[in-house]
């Protein structure tokens, strides 16, 4: 961040995501909602160990994307990036060590468990 | 006076208004980026305690499964997952049009000659339609809790209905601030126009607008498909 | 005037006289004036925290004492600690933030000079808001970490955790705000070429300070949230009986409580790494270093909350992690300590008030943070947890640090705040009767606590052997009380009539000190061009430079922005205003016991107040055109 502090950033500059952009995003992430509704209703899906890995990888997709091009974090200056990525580690880490702590998930260790 | 003299910066003021920044950028732009920073350790905070809580409430109704209270009376499984899917796909489309009126804002000197270009380039009609699905999210809300209270969850029935109350709450309420915040650049569109000079303040209102439309993403997944 | 000069030529600032009259304050959007409230508010709150801590002494003196009733007490070491956490120390720090950062950095102002006279002002009001109970022995009684349930309406059925969750949510917002204000203004407003690595430490622990209340703060106010839905309208988020968690509040506590303690001690530890370097005549050794150890603690920060619930029995895991990283967050810290006394080594010491304070500090930390890794052992920790050892503990780095390292700012930029010195003489009786009561008073507490005398009680048997560590204590405050009125006495003489001071009494490094002393409103003629980390010293060609006198700079004269046609934010009302809403609107929450319709009308008004305001605020432009 040093490097760039006397001359005016490049803000709001080259490369927009267009129309064709928005709309194609949108699109996937109406075909991705549909796929994780119909889930829910699809009980061999639905049952299996896979259900919840694959929900919370289908959302991860749907958050990045509109993270990424609709708040155009892909497009804009690197340091819009650092101040949500930072924040978001630090709110995700801090989720997963409540959750091992309320023995929502656990690590199985041998004798220590 | 010494002789050694440490040099000035070239005169910041340049144009009016526009003060010398380090990088370039808004001050504005990154203090809603820290705000957006800050709000997912809000949000983590409460789906954290919703998580912590699923399952432990000692009494009914139940967010995925059938109760059946102690006079014999079943309560069925609560959540709504048809009427809530509908909302979700109108907040997600909200996000869509929101950057539809953002880029009407800031490309609205570009002529516009045929119909699509002028449709795609109004401001205003996106910035409608985003505040209308905004609402529209918000009446599913209302529809959804009061359905809720009719079938005897409160905020204080359980566990479950004080957590989840209140994580869906505080996402309503931000939603609500949304569109306060978008009818008042609406009102402003009405009285002067919106234009490039203003699609700072308008991409601002959509970063909030957006956010929280990831943070429902979130809450859709954790809270309503995964039981 | 194409450039400014590294000993910049005058002392007094202004030909007019600046407007200083009561409207002017209340409408101030300077940061050096915020500076000054914040400061003068904080020490007043800091007196107050003060002597409810006396009245706390007092009643411990002798076995079974009868000064305070056990629901007096309670209410006091409760207000001790939320006055001294939220009400003095933050905003001593703050002072600091504002005054500081925009000179540091170069800059005119922060970013958002109205959203920083908001803070201040939902700082005072809330202050007052949660301050004012114990006046009338209402005040909050569940301690300043408001453990649930013992804080819900089953325990505490009374009034009195309403102020202090309603209070808390209150300053969250002060913080928040400011949080957000100095974290753009960091990032933003920096001089040509401020590099990050080129800026003053002072400033990168701030920035670092600035992060962890944007990320600490939220997560109490859902704690605080769900506390207050709770008592006001029946959740069961703490209730027990319903399957609620004992432990969801405390673990939501210390998410935000230790970064909590980071944010205490970094600006301390920023000020402090700014007199060393400065009376040792050397730069600050291994800078890069240092923040770099700034920035490990504030990550690490969030790693090792759980430290404080060994005794909860989180499991072997759970202890062993939170153990580690506990040891771990020890050894930036650490790095620290041997920097200063590393950037001490074979310097040029002048001791005065300021530098004694800064080497204290250097060593009343180390001990508290040695007696802080002990605790971090479970086995340990199960032996001294809720004993006065902790309490000894936390004083030690709170006081001996967190205060040490203010008060050692406080006469270091005093000059720079008022023009003026502050008097080595009232100086000397101020840090020397402090360090004396500080010892006398905390040392005594870790054998008390070894002993077995647990906290918050408010009475103890004779024969425990706890007797003379007491009395010691209870001495020790008094001494603590006399320091504390001579740095008072100093701090208002001074503020009449101490000694003329020059734009850079002490030939210190950093470009705060390249202007006058006070510095005039658009502090800098024009924007410096910054090209090294310590530009008053480097232009000499040397590392030492020689403090400019007052003599040296009479009958220079200092422009006004007006005359220099540099555009300066209009002051403003509507912070006021609208900070004055929010406080109304969260003061109808306290009567949804006893009135529902009148909290409700009270709520909304506030609303609709506080809404206009910001409205008002929003709409109004913040300069003149031009």
């Amino acid at each position: 961040m040093a490097s760039h502090s006397a001359t005016a950033g490049h803000a709001d500059g080259h490369d927009h995501p267009t129309w064709s952009t928005y709309w194609k995003i949108a699109v996937i992430l109406f075909v991705i909602t549909a796929i994780e509704v119909s889930a829910f209703y699809i009980p061999a899906w639905e049952t299996s160990w896979i259900y919840v890995p694959s929900m919370l990888f289908l959302s991860t997709i749907k958050f990045t994307l509109v993270v990424m091009y609709y708040m155009h974090l892909k497009y804009d200056h690197k340091l819009f990036r650092s101040l949500f990525t930072g924040p978001l580690i630090v709110a995700a880490l801090t989720l997963i060590g409540l959750m091992f702590l309320f023995s929502k998930l656990s690590i199985r260790l041998g004798l220590l468990s | 006076m010494t002789a050694t003299t440490m040099p000035a910066a070239h005169d910041e003021s340049h144009g009016h208004g526009h003060h010398y920044t380090t990088l370039g950028l808004d001050n504005r732009k990154i203090a809603i980026w820290t705000f957006i920073g800050s709000e997912c350790m809000l949000f983590a905070s409460l789906i954290s305690t919703y998580l912590v809580y699923k399952g432990r409430s000692v009494k009914g109704p139940f967010p995925h499964e059938a109760w059946t209270d102690p006079s014999g009376k079943v309560f069925p499984a609560i959540l709504d997952i048809p009427v809530t899917s509908a909302s979700t796909f109108v907040l997600l489309m909200s996000s869509f049009a929101m950057v539809l009126a953002l880029a009407a804002v800031q490309n609205k000197e570009l002529p516009k000659t045929t119909f699509g270009e002028r449709i795609l380039g109004s401001s205003k009609l996106w910035l409608w339609v985003t505040c209308l699905m905004g609402t529209a999210f918000l009446g599913f809300q209302a529809y959804e809790f009061t359905a809720f209270i009719r079938e005897g969850l409160t905020i204080r029935t359980n566990l479950f209905g004080s957590s989840f109350f209140t994580l869906t709450g505080f996402h309503g309420a931000h939603v609500a601030v949304g569109v306060c915040w978008l009818f008042s650049l609406l009102a402003i569109d009405y009285k002067r126009g919106l234009g490039p000079s203003d699609a700072l303040n308008v991409d601002i209102a959509a970063l909030y607008w957006h956010f929280v439309d990831v943070v429902w993403i979130v809450i859709f997944t954790l809270v309503y498909l995964i039981k | 005037m194409a450039t400014i000069v590294a000993a910049p030529p005058y002392s007094s600032t202004a030909t007019e006289s600046a407007n200083t009259g009561l409207m002017s304050w209340l409408t101030t959007v300077d940061h050096k004036r915020i500076g000054v409230l914040y400061l003068i508010t904080a020490l007043v709150f800091f007196v107050i925290g003060g002597l409810e801590a006396f009245l706390i002494r007092a009643q411990l003196a002798v076995p079974n004492g009868t000064v305070l009733s056990a629901d007096m007490y309670n209410q006091l070491f409760t207000m001790h600690g939320t006055t001294m956490v939220f009400l003095a120390i933050m905003p001593l720090s703050a002072a600091f933030f504002n005054f500081l950062i925009p000179l540091q950095i170069g800059a005119r102002d922060v970013a958002f000079p109205r959203l920083n006279a908001f803070s201040y002002w939902i700082y005072l009001l809330g202050g007052i808001f949660i301050t004012v109970p114990i006046f009338f022995a209402v005040a909050p009684d569940g301690g300043w970490f408001g453990y649930a349930p013992l804080s819900t309406k089953q325990f505490s059925p009374q009034i009195n955790m309403d102020f202090w969750v309603l209070g808390l949510q209150i300053l969250g917002i002060s913080s928040l705000a400011a949080a957000f204000n100095f974290i753009t203004t960091i990032i933003n407003m920096r001089a040509p070429g401020m590099h990050l690595m080129r800026m003053p430490i002072f400033t990168w622990m701030s920035f670092v300070v600035q992060f962890l209340v944007a990320l600490a703060f939220p997560v109490i106010t859902i704690a605080l949230v769900f506390l207050q839905f709770d008592r006001f309208f029946g959740t069961n988020f703490y209730a027990i009986g319903a399957g609620a968690d004992p432990l969801l509040w405390q673990h939501l506590f210390w998410v935000f409580g230790h970064p909590e303690v980071y944010i205490l001690i970094l600006p301390a530890f920023g000020l402090v790494s700014e007199v060393l370097p400065t009376f040792s005549k050397k730069p600050l050794f291994g800078y890069p270093v240092m923040v770099y150890s700034g920035i490990l603690i504030g990550f690490l920060g969030f790693g090792v909350w759980a430290h404080h619930m060994f005794a909860v029995g989180m499991g072997p895991i759970a202890d062993a992690v939170f153990s580690l990283t506990t040891m771990l967050i020890a050894i930036p810290t650490g790095v620290k300590i041997f920097n200063w006394m590393a950037t001490m080594w074979d310097g040029d010491l002048r001791f005065n008030t300021s530098m004694k304070f800064g080497v204290a500090l250097v060593g009343m930390f180390t001990i508290g943070g040695i007696s802080g890794v002990m605790h971090s052992s479970p086995p340990a920790d199960l032996q001294q947890t809720d004993t006065y050892f902790i309490v000894a503990h936390f004083h030690y780095v709170l006081f001996g640090g967190s205060m040490f390292g203010l008060f050692a700012g406080l006469y270091y930029y005093f000059p720079k705040i008022s023009g003026r010195f502050m008097s080595e003489s009232l100086g000397n009786w101020h840090f020397w009767l402090t360090f004396l009561g500080m010892n006398l008073t905390f040392f005594p507490m870790h054998f008390s606590g070894l002993l077995g005398m647990p906290r918050r009680t408010y009475q103890y048997d004779a024969g425990q052997g706890l007797e003379l560590f007491n009395l010691l204590s209870t001495i020790g405050t008094l001494v603590l009380m006399l320091g504390t009125l001579f740095g008072l006495i100093n701090l208002w003489k001074s503020w009449k009539s101490g000694e003329r001071a020059s734009s850079n009494p002490w030939g210190a490094p950093t470009i705060e000190w390249a202007i006058p002393s006070p510095p005039p409103e658009h502090n800098f003629d024009t924007l410096p061009q910054i090209t090294s980390r310590y530009p008053l010293w480097d232009l000499k060609g040397a590392v030492v430079t020689h403090p400019t006198t007052v003599a040296d700079e009479a009958g220079r004269v200092q422009k006004t922005a007006k005359q220099l046609g540099i555009p300066m934010p209009n002051p403003s009302i509507l912070p006021l205003v609208t900070a004055v809403g929010v406080i109304v609107m969260f003061s109808g929450m306290l009567f949804t016991g006893s009135n529902m319709k009148l909290a409700v009308a009270i709520m909304i008004g506030g609303a609709v107040w506080w809404i206009a305001g910001l409205y008002n605020w929003l709409l109004t432009p913040l300069e003149d055109a031009h």
